[in-house]
């Protein structure tokens, strides 16, 4: 009979159930296919006016109903997508009836909100004493959500019935990974027999573009746009904001066999470092995120010559790719030259506190289809860069085990390990 | 309402103790100076009634910051947010006896509950006055915006980088996680670090947070959902019927150093308190009876005969709920520390749990402030602790001799 726990005695945690949304589409299927075709979903922005703007890019989520509204309407409306095809496949109607974690960008009152505000405000009053009175004068909760980090939660909560006090994570670039472990832990600590994990970020603003682009960060090869996220390559120049959501219904293998849930794959290990160097820039030594790999795979019972291909974070900043290879080559040595190594981001984006979910999403169905999406626009290799990307054509392989990265400012590293088969 | 609770207390190795306490308030900072505000003949609250009119503001006390955030460059890339949670959070490792210990600071987990850093208000009043004279505002957003707002300044507003300035300038590198949700960001940061140390995931942890209540924007938040009070100052449970929606809010931060027994005792420090049992809850406010939710998370931890240290916010229904459903168990020995220190959002939780081990520690006797709670409140082994956000979450938990 199989063990329903893990070399340490936990409880093994499954993922039986999937949902993706990103520039490419709304639904793993649509999502899939785009994916190993090696389709971009980067295009011009037509959200807001790109004038003054050195990037007028983006992978932006265009096509739903909240597009444009404000940033949490857009979060809230992938995320319930993201959740319902993920809950729907697992087979769990009804409410849920485990806890929540999703990961998601800190909100605020949006421009459009705010112009608003002032212009209902007294012409004898300026600034904030004009909002904050405008703001008394409008009654209920039109704005409240926006300027609330735990609305979108909340609603969430409701939509599919989970239980408890739902917790939303930011680690920047690593939210999508730390909401995943924290409902493993909770499987783990046996407060429950399943979660349900989402990631989903809909702040693609002109301000956040312009916040990000203050600090160098975003691509400005605007032209042809699916050119600009290119990974590993010695022209990369930035990421390419971009948004989109993943869902992932996280069981224990006893309960998910129990009722005979189909199992998409295992959540074996997660592990992180926080990085004391810098605010945005990474210890030198690549410590930190080394440290996040090697937890892992130690969170996993798992040997650096047991993973079968990595997910990277390979945002396409030239910081970024250059200190995970740094890091990856330091925890596999010299075979990490022949294990793949691919940036979804090449294709979608970086999708921030989505990005860990998403990317967890993407590895599970590679296990399962036996098929690792490319690094796309791979056509002038950085040759301080030795590792084999997939370069732009997707390849058949069996692959039985991924490491997926997630790395984010303020220091933040979590790096997750799945398996396609319970061990 | 559906409570979750942690495992039951239990003598051993696992049970997760207060070894660390750094607080600031407008009381003032640390654990004397809480302990002495709160056990005063007449505790007083500090008030700002001028700065923020119509509201009335509990402001930080002067604070120097380079006494906890040595480098200067540091402490530039911060604004007041970020200081007083990285300042609190330098409070509790050295309370804990763990600052610049290297090895215990870079195997510490870290749990932060966050909301944002201020925005620059010169920069968004400029762009407010000019749209009214202009119909392309996108436009001139980008044009303000890019030549306008300083580029580190977004560090200084994300959620998490609370945290990355912990691991920048104490070297806690453990783990570093982010909650976010107002009041149940705080429960949820407590409630999932005493969940590992009872499970074994983790050995040691710095959690907590901190509020900067002082900037406009921070009002604004609670201004669209109309929750502030905009009458003459009044205590947290004396509010109702008065303008506003009673919610006084005050600048304040609480970071709790938590180990496992094991871990605490391996290194000989008795510690503060126990925090047992952690209910949380998300009643549909909508639907739901809040007082019989906040009611039936008090049953979950047998908190019916211990005296109460209340986060309740003062904002008018979740207050009233509260004091109904303590009313309701004979709850008489309360404090409602809002009154004193204003409504401190994601820190009220972590400053509620500070303020309840730091009285057990002491057996302290707490002074009357407030008409609604008039009698003194002896401290023995046991304080139940309560958090009911102003607009949804919910949250307690026992602190109890270590």
């Amino acid at each position: 009979m199989r063990s329903m726990t893990d070399s340490f005695g936990r409880p093994i945690v499954v993922v039986t159930g999937i949902g993706i949304v990103t520039s490419l589409g709304v639904g793993k299927d649509e999502n899939w296919a785009a994916l190993t075709a090696g389709k971009s979903g980067i295009h011009p922005i037509t959200r807001f006016p790109t004038d003054h703007l050195n990037t007028r890019i983006s992978g932006m989520v265009d096509f739903l109903a909240s597009s444009g509204r404000s940033a949490s309407a857009l979060t809230h409306e992938m995320a319930e997508l993201a959740g319902r095809e993920a809950t729907g496949q697992a087979g769990i109607g009804g409410d849920f009836g485990g806890p929540l974690f999703l990961a998601a960008p800190p909100v605020e009152l949006g421009w459009n909100q705010r112009f608003d505000l002032y212009r209902r405000g007294s012409a004898d009053q300026q600034g904030y004493a004009r909002l904050l009175a405008a703001a008394h004068a409008v009654p209920g909760e039109v704005y409240e959500d926006d300027t609330q980090f735990g609305a979108v939660v909340d609603r969430l909560a409701d939509t599919f019935g989970t239980r408890g006090l739902p917790i939303t994570t930011s680690t920047a670039c690593a939210s999508g990974a730390t909401a995943i472990q924290l409902g493993v832990e909770a499987i783990r600590r046996g407060e429950s027999d399943r979660a349900l994990a989402i990631g989903a970020d809909g702040s693609a603003t002109a301000e956040a573009l312009i916040r990000f682009a203050l600090l160098s960060a975003l691509s400005t090869q605007n032209d042809p746009p699916q050119k600009a996220s290119k990974p590993f390559s010695k022209d990369r120049d930035g990421f390419v904001l971009a948004e989109g959501s993943a869902a992932l219904v996280l069981e224990s293998l006893e309960a998910a066999t129990a009722r005979g849930a189909t199992i998409l794959g295992v959540m074996r290990g997660c592990g992180e470092k926080a990085d004391d160097f810098h605010r945005t820039r990474s210890k030198p030594d690549g410590s930190p995120a080394i440290a996040a790999v090697r937890a892992a795979l130690a969170d996993a019972g798992m040997a650096e010559d047991e993973i079968d291909y990595v997910n990277a974070h390979g945002t396409s900043t030239p910081e970024n790719d250059k200190m995970e290879h740094l890091s990856l080559s330091t925890v596999f040595g010299e075979r990490i030259r022949s294990i793949p190594v691919s940036s979804n981001k090449s294709m979608i984006g970086h999708t921030l506190s989505a990005a860990g979910a998403i990317e967890a999403a993407i590895s599970l169905m590679t296990m399962r289809e036996g098929v690792i999406p490319p690094t796309i626009n791979y056509d002038n290799p950085d040759p301080a860069i030795d590792l084999d990307v997939v370069p732009n054509v997707r390849r058949e392989r069996a692959v039985a085990s991924v490491l997926s990265n997630s790395f984010g400012f303020g220091g933040q590293n979590a790096c997750l390990v799945m398996t396609r088969e319970p061990v | 309402m559906r409570a979750a609770t942690s495992h039951d207390p239990r003598m051993n190795q696992h049970d997760a103790i207060i070894t660390g306490i750094g607080i600031v308030s407008s009381l003032g900072e640390g654990p004397e100076a809480h302990l002495s505000a709160l056990t005063a003949p007449q505790p007083r609250p500090v008030l700002d009634t001028e700065r923020f009119v119509p509201y009335t503001v509990h402001p930080l006390p002067e604070i120097d910051w380079g006494s906890q955030i040595a480098k200067r460059g540091d402490l530039r890339q911060m604004e007041a947010w970020q200081r007083l949670g990285t300042y609190a959070a330098g409070l509790a490792l050295d309370d804990a006896g763990l600052k610049g210990d290297e090895a215990l600071s870079a195997t510490m987990d870290m749990i932060v509950a966050a909301g944002g850093g201020e925005r620059d208000v010169a920069v968004d009043g400029d762009i407010l006055e000019a749209s009214l004279q202009r119909n392309d505002r996108g436009v001139l957003i980008n044009e303000k915006l890019t030549t306008e707002l300083r580029p580190t300044l977004f560090l200084a507003q994300l959620s998490n980088l609370l945290a990355g300035n912990i691991s920048i300038v104490h070297k806690v590198t453990g783990s570093s996680r982010t909650f976010m949700g107002e009041e149940g960001a705080g429960v949820s940061a407590i409630e999932t670090a005493v969940a590992r140390i009872h499970a074994g995931q983790s050995s040691h942890l710095l959690v907590g947070a901190a509020f900067n209540t002082e900037h406009p924007d921070h009002l604004l938040g609670y201004e669209v959902g109309g929750a502030l009070h905009r009458d003459a100052w009044a205590p947290v449970w004396s509010r109702g019927g008065m303008h506003g929606g009673g919610v006084v809010t005050g600048s304040g931060a609480a970071f709790l150093v938590i180990e496992s027994r094991a871990h605490a005792t391996g290194r000989g420090r008795a510690g503060y308190a126990a925090v047992g049992k952690v209910a949380s809850g998300r009643a549909r406010r909508g639907s739901e009876d809040l007082a019989m939710a906040i009611g039936a998370m008090i049953d979950a931890l047998g908190g019916s005969a211990l005296p109460v240290m209340s986060g309740a916010s003062g904002a008018h229904s979740a207050t009233a709920a509260e004091k109904t459903s303590l009313d309701g168990r004979g709850l008489q020995s309360v404090r409602g520390f809002s009154t004193l220190t204003g409504h401190l959002k994601e820190a009220q939780f972590p400053f509620a749990v500070a303020l309840a081990a730091i009285a057990v520690r002491h057996g302290a006797t707490l002074a009357p402030f407030d008409p609604a709670f008039d009698a003194p409140v002896q401290v023995q082994d046991g304080v139940l602790v309560t958090t009911v956000g102003s607009r949804r979450y919910e949250g307690a938990a026992v602190v109890s001799a270590a």
